[in-house]
């Protein structure tokens, strides 16, 4: 006898929990050859106003925490990835990748995640700077957490992707709601449960399923939310842009091969960073000129 | 009919069907109140706001913040109605009349050695006269919650009478402290000896203990109001106070309101809502009803 096989359902993930949309709506992933997978959640807007709202409470702790114990956590990611690599590579296979093609994406993302885990505590010394004034000041730039930042994964995007947007976010100590890819989203689900057993504390990352089509404009409208990371080639390009400019958001936009080295880097850090200059008054000592 | 002035006069009050009261408490809760009818609803809860600030760090600083939010609540949007009172502690009346007194809005102080009560009549009273004397609309006292948990019901009675007596022109709100009364049983005989000895308003709670104003206590409440309205025509305020923080709440306390006492409680003369933070969770319901877009709390003045 034939056996009726149970399709899994993916929950989303708010604030370290996995809850059904409120919508209770949900789409069937497929694969390449149109045969439903899985099923999904398919969010509203009001599932992104509870992530932005748990998003904006777990921002500040997290943001409070050393650099250290930042990358310390990521670290612990990229264990518990690797632990679960199999897994992985199984769910890529699910959604059409060739077992070749899933391997290598899953070790990307891992090196990745340690690749920004050891980023945590040096990316400020490495942007922040000392500024020569003419005037009795101890004058310096440093970076702060831009905040919030939502983000909106490609329709096509995988694991290797999810990485490259969320990792540089939070090792820089933002929080972020995140739409994961509406083709592919299995892994980011399976990826959320990573973060769920990785010390990662519960609203730091935020992921919903669905369209985004229809969560575009709910995110990118939003008050609270000060940063959004995007894809450049995104259709709705141009309505995000004009969404974000009530509240003054920073639009980022992604076009780098994130499969090559490119992927990576400081800058991504430092587009999550807003700049703090401080003026510090010195007392002139023996009228020693560039001295502080 | 006059109000009793004794407790002899008090009837026994009804024990309270806990499990009933819970089951009618979450039919409110499954309202779906929208876009116009929701926009009324939000207004109306800001009309009926007591601004509050009752802290022992409270400085002439943080209360002159205070009570100009009172009556400026979100300048950059038009026709939104002002709070219905600030309300503050006695050392602090005078201050707040002078500013919030031109604008319409009432002080309300708390008195009788607010938050505890565990202080003699004498003082109660001396408080309380300082507080009206320097232009408090209206006093919050609390009920001696020890005397009351001990069954000393007769001196709750006189000493809310008593307090009654020195607020003269002043309405008077009686917090009754549920959250240290226990039972929904003491929450109903507490309300009716405050109500027979002369409260203007009954009041759950000082928003120092949890929990306080939980939909089932202001339920049971409600309902002491109610049937001393049926029983002498007169009608008596309801105030709410403490973990009343989003408008979703808000909501559902006045649809309680509307269903349990009807539409005429509908007014900030007959209902308030003792509260800090929920004006601005208001504020930004209304700014997201209008404009479709989820607000922060970074745009809205703190106090």
């Amino acid at each position: 006898m034939n056996r009726l096989e149970v399709l899994k359902t993916y929950k989303i993930f708010i604030g370290g929990k996995f809850p059904r949309t409120e919508s209770g709506r949900f789409y069937k992933a497929l694969n390449a050859n149109n045969e439903p997978v899985a099923n999904i959640c398919l969010s509203s807007r009001k599932d992104v106003r509870n992530a932005v709202q748990t998003a904006r409470k777990a921002q500040g702790a997290w943001q409070e925490r050393t650099a250290f114990n930042r990358g310390q956590i990521l670290y612990r990611i990229a264990e518990i990835l690797e632990g679960r690599s199999a897994q992985f590579v199984e769910e890529l296979m699910l959604q059409s990748f060739t077992k070749k093609e899933a391997t290598v994406e899953v070790e990307s993302a891992i090196d990745r995640i340690v690749y920004y885990a050891g980023w945590c505590d040096k990316f400020n010394q490495v942007s922040s700077t000392v500024n020569p004034v003419s005037s009795s000041h101890f004058n310096f730039s440093t970076n702060e957490s831009i905040g919030l930042v939502g983000v909106l994964m490609p329709a096509t995007s995988s694991l290797l992707d999810l990485i490259s947007y969320v990792m540089p976010i939070i090792a820089g100590g933002n929080s972020c709601v995140l739409v994961a890819s509406e083709k592919l989203p299995l892994t980011a689900i399976t990826f959320a449960e990573v973060l769920n057993t990785s010390d990662v504390p519960g609203g730091v990352v935020n992921i919903l399923t669905g369209s985004v089509e229809e969560l575009w404009s709910p995110l990118s409208a939003h008050m609270d939310v000060n940063a959004l990371f995007i894809d450049k080639a995104s259709r709705f390009r141009k309505d995000i842009q004009l969404a974000a400019v009530d509240n003054l958001k920073r639009v980022r936009e992604m076009s780098a091969d994130l499969k090559t080295e490119n992927g990576q880097g400081l800058a991504f850090i430092t587009a999550f960073q807003e700049l703090k200059t401080t003026w510090h008054p010195i007392e002139k000592i023996g009228g020693a000129s560039s001295s502080y | 009919m006059p109000k009793a002035n004794t407790i002899n006069h008090l009837p026994s009050s009804p024990s309270v069907d806990k499990v009933g009261v819970e089951e009618r408490v979450a039919r409110f809760q499954s309202r779906s109140i929208k876009n116009h009818a929701k926009m009324q609803g939000l207004k109306m809860v800001l009309s009926m706001i007591d601004l509050t600030t009752l802290e022992g760090k409270d400085t002439p600083g943080k209360v002159r913040q205070m009570c100009f939010k009172a009556a400026h609540l979100h300048d950059g949007y038009p026709d939104l109605p002002n709070v219905a009172a600030v309300c503050v502690y006695p050392s602090m009346v005078r201050l707040a009349k002078s500013i919030v007194g031109s604008h319409g809005i009432n002080v309300a102080s708390v008195s009788t050695a607010f938050p505890s009560g565990q202080a003699p009549l004498e003082v109660k009273l001396t408080d309380t006269k300082y507080a009206v004397e320097n232009g408090a609309d209206e006093i919050d006292m609390v009920i001696s919650r020890g005397k009351f948990l001990a069954g000393e019901y007769a001196f709750v009675f006189d000493e809310i009478a008593a307090i009654k007596e020195v607020c003269g022109s002043a309405r008077l709100k009686v917090i009754l402290e549920t959250g240290e009364l226990i039972t929904l049983d003491n929450v109903r005989k507490a309300s009716d000896i405050a109500i027979y000895a002369g409260a203007d308003f009954i009041k759950t709670s000082t928003g120092k203990i949890q929990p306080a104003a939980t939909l089932q206590v202001t339920y049971t409440m409600l309902q002491a109001i109610r049937d001393y309205y049926d029983e002498t025509g007169q009608m008596i305020g309801m105030k709410p106070a403490g973990g009343i923080s989003n408008a979703k709440l808000a909501l559902h306390n006045l649809v309680m309101v509307k269903e349990v006492l009807g539409q005429e409680w509908l007014d900030n003369k007959w209902f308030r809502f003792g509260a800090s933070s929920l004006a601005n969770d208001v504020l930004m319901q209304i700014m997201k009803t209008d404009s479709g877009i989820y607000q922060s709390g970074d745009y809205f003045t703190l106090d």
